[in-house]
C-alpha cells in the first residue's frame, strides 16, 4: 500500500526538509563572511572556523536536514520530496523581507507565487508511485507418493 | 577591497559546466533515492531497531555511498563553474534544471509515477527558483 496520505510526523519531516538547508546555509554565510578572509596556505584557520557559532549551527542545521532528507525519500517519491521541499526558498524570501527588511523585486515575488502554487500542486498528489503487490509464489505441489 | 570576478569563459564551456553540475547532481539524488527506497522506511527501522539500527541500515547499502560520491561530484563542480562563471548565472540554472533533471530520471531510473501533476510541478518550481536565485 503506498503511503497516499501523509502523517502529522511526515509533513514535519517534509517541513524539516524544507526549513534546514535554507537556514543552515545562511547560517554558514553568515559565519564565514564574520571571520577574517582564509588564506590557503593556513588550512589550520578553516578547521578552527567550524568551531565558531554560527557555522557549528549551520553544520548542525545541514546534518538535520541530510538525516530528514534521507528519511523522506525512505517513504516518498524523489519527484514529489524535491518540488515539495523547495518552500523552504519561499520562506528565506519571505523572511528576507519582513525581518531583515530587505528589497524584494517583482521578478522575485513572481518566483515566490509559482513556487508556492508548484508546491500546492504536487502535494495534492499521492506521495509515492503504487506498485503492484507481488504475487505470492505457488505453494510447492504436494509431493506425490508413489506407492511400491 | 573589491573581490576579484570571475573569469569569464565562452558559452559553451558555460553550458558544459552548467550540465555538469546537474548531471552529478540528478545522478546523486537518484542513487541516493534508489538506496533510500532499497532499505525500506527508515522511520519502521529506528521503531524496531532504534537510530543505531537505522544508521547501521543506511551505512551498509552500497547505493547510499555511490550517491553522496555524486554528490560531493556535483558540489565540486559548483565549486569549479563558480570559478569561472558569476553565481548569478550558476545559482539558479543549475538549481531550477536539476528539478526538471530529476523528474526525467525519476520516471526513467526509479519508474516513480511522474504524471501530469507532477511535471506541471517541477517545471513551475524550477521557473520559480530560477527568478528567486537570479
Amino acid at each position: 500500500m503506498a503511503h497516499a496520505k501523509l502523517s502529522p510526523r511526515q509533513y514535519l519531516i517534509l517541513g524539516l526538509v524544507a526549513i534546514c538547508a535554507p537556514l543552515g546555509d545562511t547560517c554558514l554565510s553568515k559565519g564565514m563572511t564574520a571571520i577574517p578572509a582564509i588564506d590557503l596556505a593556513h588550512p589550520g584557520t578553516l578547521v578552527a572556523a567550524v568551531f565558531t557559532p554560527w557555522i557549528a549551527f549551520g553544520i548542525a542545521l545541514l546534518i538535520g536536514f541530510f538525516a530528514s532528507y534521507l528519511t523522506a525519500l525512505s517513504w516518498a517519491d524523489l519527484t514529489f520530496v524535491l518540488p515539495a521541499t523547495a518552500f523552504g526558498n519561499v520562506i528565506v524570501a519571505l523572511l528576507a523581507h519582513f525581518w531583515l527588511h530587505e528589497t524584494i523585486s517583482w521578478q522575485r515575488w513572481l518566483g515566490v507565487v509559482l513556487i508556492t502554487v508548484g508546491v500546492g500542486f504536487v502535494a495534492q498528489g499521492p506521495s509515492l508511485t503504487e506498485r503492484p503487490e507481488p504475487k505470492p509464489e505457488p505453494a510447492p505441489e504436494a509431493e506425490e507418493v508413489h506407492s511400491l | 577591497m573589491t573581490l576579484p570576478s570571475p573569469v569569464l569563459v565562452g558559452p559553451w564551456s558555460a553550458v558544459a559546466m552548467i550540465a555538469a553540475v546537474v548531471l552529478c547532481s540528478t545522478a546523486g539524488e537518484v542513487l541516493t533515492a534508489a538506496a533510500m527506497k532499497s532499505i525500506g522506511d527508515l522511520d519502521l527501522i529506528r521503531a524496531r531497531s532504534g537510530l543505531k539500527g537505522a544508521i547501521r541500515a543506511v551505512i551498509s547499502c552500497p547505493l547510499f555511498f555511490a550517491g553522496v560520491s555524486f554528490l560531493a561530484l556535483a558540489f565540486f563542480s559548483l565549486l569549479f563553474a563558480l570559478n569561472h562563471l558569476n553565481l548569478s548565472l550558476v545559482a539558479p540554472a543549475s538549481a531550477s534544471l536539476t528539478l526538471v533533471t530529476n523528474a526525467i530520471a525519476g520516471k526513467i531510473f526509479l519508474k516513480e509515477n511522474v504524471d501530469r501533476r507532477r511535471w506541471g510541478s517541477a517545471v513551475l518550481v524550477g521557473i520559480g527558483v530560477y527568478l528567486l536565485a537570479h
